[in-house]
């Protein structure tokens, strides 16, 4: 509990609250360049290149990762596993967060961003999918703001607007996942208006589907890791309840996780069956693809199912974290390494550090502002006020 | 007006389908769709291109770009290959070409029938015109470049270096000139045949006949009748297009066609997901309910159990102490009797000894100590 | 009346109203569930 008073009181000068500050600092001064400079001055984007690393990491990764949220909220309120009740905070809490950062980060992306809401106000282009992604997002981050809101309400000690948004839980939940099933999908089907840009391997009419599936592997995985996280730092603030899942979370979730992957393997294979790209296999990319494939799909299936069956807690949170690299992989291929394979190599993108740094220091952001709810908000305890619901 | 008055009925659409039949696809039962009858288009016959760059000059001049770094005259630039840039909306690249010398290719935006532009804009800003011109509205743009991943010819450019109103850069195929019935800058400044500017379904016709008419000249192919569902800028050549930077595997699908599936699959999604979800929810409700109903039951049955148990042993301890008490009252009455018979001995004794006084308080005193 | 000529056209004007409908559909299959619940038990 000292350790927590420190962090909750004035800001002290501990190894994470320098490292942070350093880099919002930064961030900071990157910000201001690119909002009076241009794209130009911050990133190595280009006419060729139209989506770096702010589109491939902060968008596509980002809302991979917050995908932990719908998972969560649809495996406790509408399966019926109760026992993980506890999991459902913190994780729409990341979910919103997630959300919350990738709308920030393409307001740094896109040139006009004070437009950003002229899809919907202006001009509807309904044939591009960019607008679902856009219309789903906007609509989301709503939903995971209502679904978040109780924990802040009880913070605020505002009984009766709780009580309210509690009723809407089930049609929050409902929506959170029609609407997750759809941005989720529509990020990957984003790529198929470009078959001759992206490499065959990569290229399929079931691009929605992969994005959709694996938006769930790395829900599930997100929600092991963050638990691990939490565990490691935030313990002191957690209740029986969450204690008590610090095993049954990594166990249940690393379950659901390997089964779904296994799922995941076939219909990878599948894809390339229907694609007819084996030949591409014996290529370079092929070798690049047989990375993420066996590497990143069938490699962390086999150690989530030995950690599940050999009760590994350990070899299970490694296993999370190694997929969620696998999802970094796979975004980072189908958006940059494996889009625009045809170029020769002096018009390929790498990300200049600034934008780097800008994405750095958004996922910090995200990382300061999660300690400051956890530690202030009821969500890795029940608020002693109201009974578990 | 055509515009507002197809959106409003687009959206109005929603609320009875009578309003909707107020558009007719010319062939709505296969979705079949040709374009804009009589639109316009430009055939570029590269054969007769000489490389004067005199096409970039005018693109400068009529669009209002910035002045080159390297004046117009210099055609040294032509060796190295170029792409559209945001400050030029065309370029002329030289290829290697064959023994009669190199080969020189004019590149700007084809005016795809069905423009992968267009249908990746999720603000609509992408029109293509009846004219023959895929234009952009720049009004509108929110910057986002998704035009310039889904463009298979790579032609949209962004003005990167612009940090309040950065937009996209492209030919418009001189529409606003062409409206006023003036050719395309470009078409206007070429010296040779290389350009003409003319009805698609006619310049088709003269490029069908040039081919047949010389078919050693030229490769029997016209590039952009088919390619990703036809452009309006077509294109001869007397090399294999691959050779003078033109892919040949882009294929013949219209881009709205390669999204089609994915943007059919979300009503659906829309539709089927809440009952799907609802029905699982009411399901595990369900379940719960009966667990529930189940628990409690076996709750009143073991307390039922319970119950009878309780009544048993207390009625055994009823009988118990029932009986006892029997006992003790048998064994009360018995020695009351003893008594009684033993007093009335006394008493016939005394009675015989002291005749007559009956004796009444000796029985109440022997119940008493019992 | 207007024609539909291009594919892109007849896709924006199709799902202009698929917007529209999907919406709807999000509302009334909710007060639809509504309307057949309101008499359960519990």
């Amino acid at each position: 509990m000292s350790e927590d008073t420190a962090t909750m009181g004035k800001p002290t000068l501990s190894p994470f609250n320098i490292v942070a500050g350093v880099i919002l600092l930064v961030g900071g001064i990157l910000t201001i360049l690119r909002f009076t400079q241009g794209l130009d001055a911050v990133t190595n984007l280009s006419d060729y290149n139209p989506w770096g690393i702010w589109i491939g990491f902060d968008l596509l990764v980002g809302v991979a990762l917050a995908a932990g949220g719908f998972v969560t909220s649809a495996a406790v309120y509408l399966f019926g596993m109760k026992h993980y009740h506890a999991a459902v905070r913190p994780a729409i809490l990341t979910g919103f967060l997630g959300y919350a950062l990738v709308v920030l980060a393409l307001h740094y992306d896109v040139g006009r961003p004070w437009r950003l809401p002229y899809p919907f106000i202006m001009q509807r282009g309904t044939t591009s999918l960019l607008f679902e992604v856009a219309a789903c997002v906007a609509l989301y981050l709503t939903v995971l703001f209502i679904e978040f809101s109780p924990a802040a309400l009880e913070w605020l000690g505002l009984k009766r607007a709780r009580s309210i948004v509690l009723k809407l839980t089930i049609l929050l939940t409902i929506f959170g996942v029609v609407l997750s099933t759809l941005h989720q999908s529509s990020l990957g089907a984003l790529f198929l208006i470009a078959p001759s840009k992206l490499h065959p391997l990569w290229y399929t009419p079931y691009l929605p589907v992969y994005f959709f599936v694996t938006a769930v592997i790395a829900g599930l995985s997100m929600v092991i890791f963050e638990s691990t996280l939490s565990h490691r730092f935030f313990s002191h603030k957690m209740d029986a309840a969450h204690l008590a899942e610090k095993d049954t979370v990594p166990l249940g979730f690393g379950k659901a996780a390997a089964f779904v992957l296994a799922g995941y393997f076939i219909i990878k294979v599948i894809g390339i069956s229907a694609g007819n790209t084996w030949h591409y296999l014996a290529t370079g990319y092929g070798a690049w693809y047989l990375v993420e494939v066996l590497g990143f799909v069938a490699l962390p299936a086999f150690l989530y199912a030995v950690g599940v069956r050999d009760k590994n807690i350990t070899l299970i949170r490694w296993t999370a974290a190694w997929t969620v690299l696998g999802i970094v992989v796979n975004r980072f291929n189908i958006c940059l390494v494996a889009f625009n394979w045809h170029l020769p190599a002096s018009e390929r993108y790498f990300p200049h550090w600034m934008e780097i740094g800008i994405s750095v220091f958004i996922v910090t952001l995200g990382i300061v502002i999660y300690r400051f709810i956890v530690t202030r908000m009821p969500v890795l305890y029940e608020h002693p006020d109201y009974d578990a619901h | 007006m055509s515009l507002s008055r197809r959106k409003f009925l687009g959206w109005i659409g929603a609320a009875g389908m009578t309003a909707a039949a107020g558009r007719k696809a010319s062939a709505a039962t296969t979705h079949h769709f040709e374009g804009y009858p009589e639109s316009m288009a430009v055939l570029h016959d590269t054969t007769f291109c000489i490389g004067c760059r005199r096409c970039e000059g005018a693109c400068n001049t009529v669009n209002e770009l910035p002045a080159p770094e390297v004046p117009f005259t210099d055609l040294n630039v032509l060796e190295k290959q170029r792409r559209t840039t945001s400050k030029a909306y065309t370029v002329v690249n030289q290829k290697p070409g064959n023994a009669s010398g190199p080969l020189f290719v004019k590149n700007q935006c084809n005016h795809c029938l069905e423009p992968a532009c267009a249908s990746a804009c999720f603000v609509n800003a992408f029109t293509k015109t009846k004219e023959g011109a895929v234009v952009y509205d720049a009004s509108v743009c929110v910057g986002c470049r998704y035009c310039m991943i889904a463009c298979p010819f790579e032609i949209p450019t962004y003005e990167y270096d612009s940090a309040f109103s950065p937009r996209i850069m492209k030919c418009t195929m001189c529409h606003p000139r062409v409206l006023e019935g003036k050719l395309p800058g470009c078409v206007e400044s070429c010296p040779t045949e290389a350009l003409i500017f003319g009805k698609r379904d006619d310049l088709l016709n003269i490029a069908r006949q040039r081919i047949t008419r010389r078919p050693n000249n030229y490769v029997d192919h016209i590039y952009g009748e088919r390619e990703m569902g036809g452009t309006s800028w077509l294109y001869l050549s007397g090399m294999p297009f691959e050779t003078i930077g033109m892919r040949m595997d882009l294929g013949v699908t219209p881009a709205p066609e390669l999204t089609a599936g994915a943007l059919g699959a979300v009503p659906m999604v829309v539709g089927i997901w809440p009952v799907l979800l609802t029905g699982i929810y009411a399901m595990s409700k369900r379940k719960e309910k009966i667990a529930a109903e189940e628990k409690a039951q076996a709750l009143a049955t073991a307390l039922a159990d319970a119950d009878a148990q309780a009544t048993a042993k207390m009625d055994a301890a009823m009988e118990k102490a029932k009986q006892e008490k029997a006992t003790a009252i048998e064994k009360a009455v018995k020695e009351a009797l003893e008594a009684e018979a033993k007093a009335r001995a006394e008493i016939e004794a005394e009675a015989e000894a002291a005749a007559a006084a009956p004796p009444q308080e000796a029985p109440d005193e022997d119940d008493k100590d019992d | 009346m207007e024609t539909i000529n291009t594919l892109q056209e007849f896709m924006l004007h199709t799902k202009n109203i698929t917007y529209v409908l999907m919406v709807v559909a999000l509302l009334g299959i909710t007060g639809f569930w509504l309307f057949l619940t309101e008499r359960d038990d519990d």
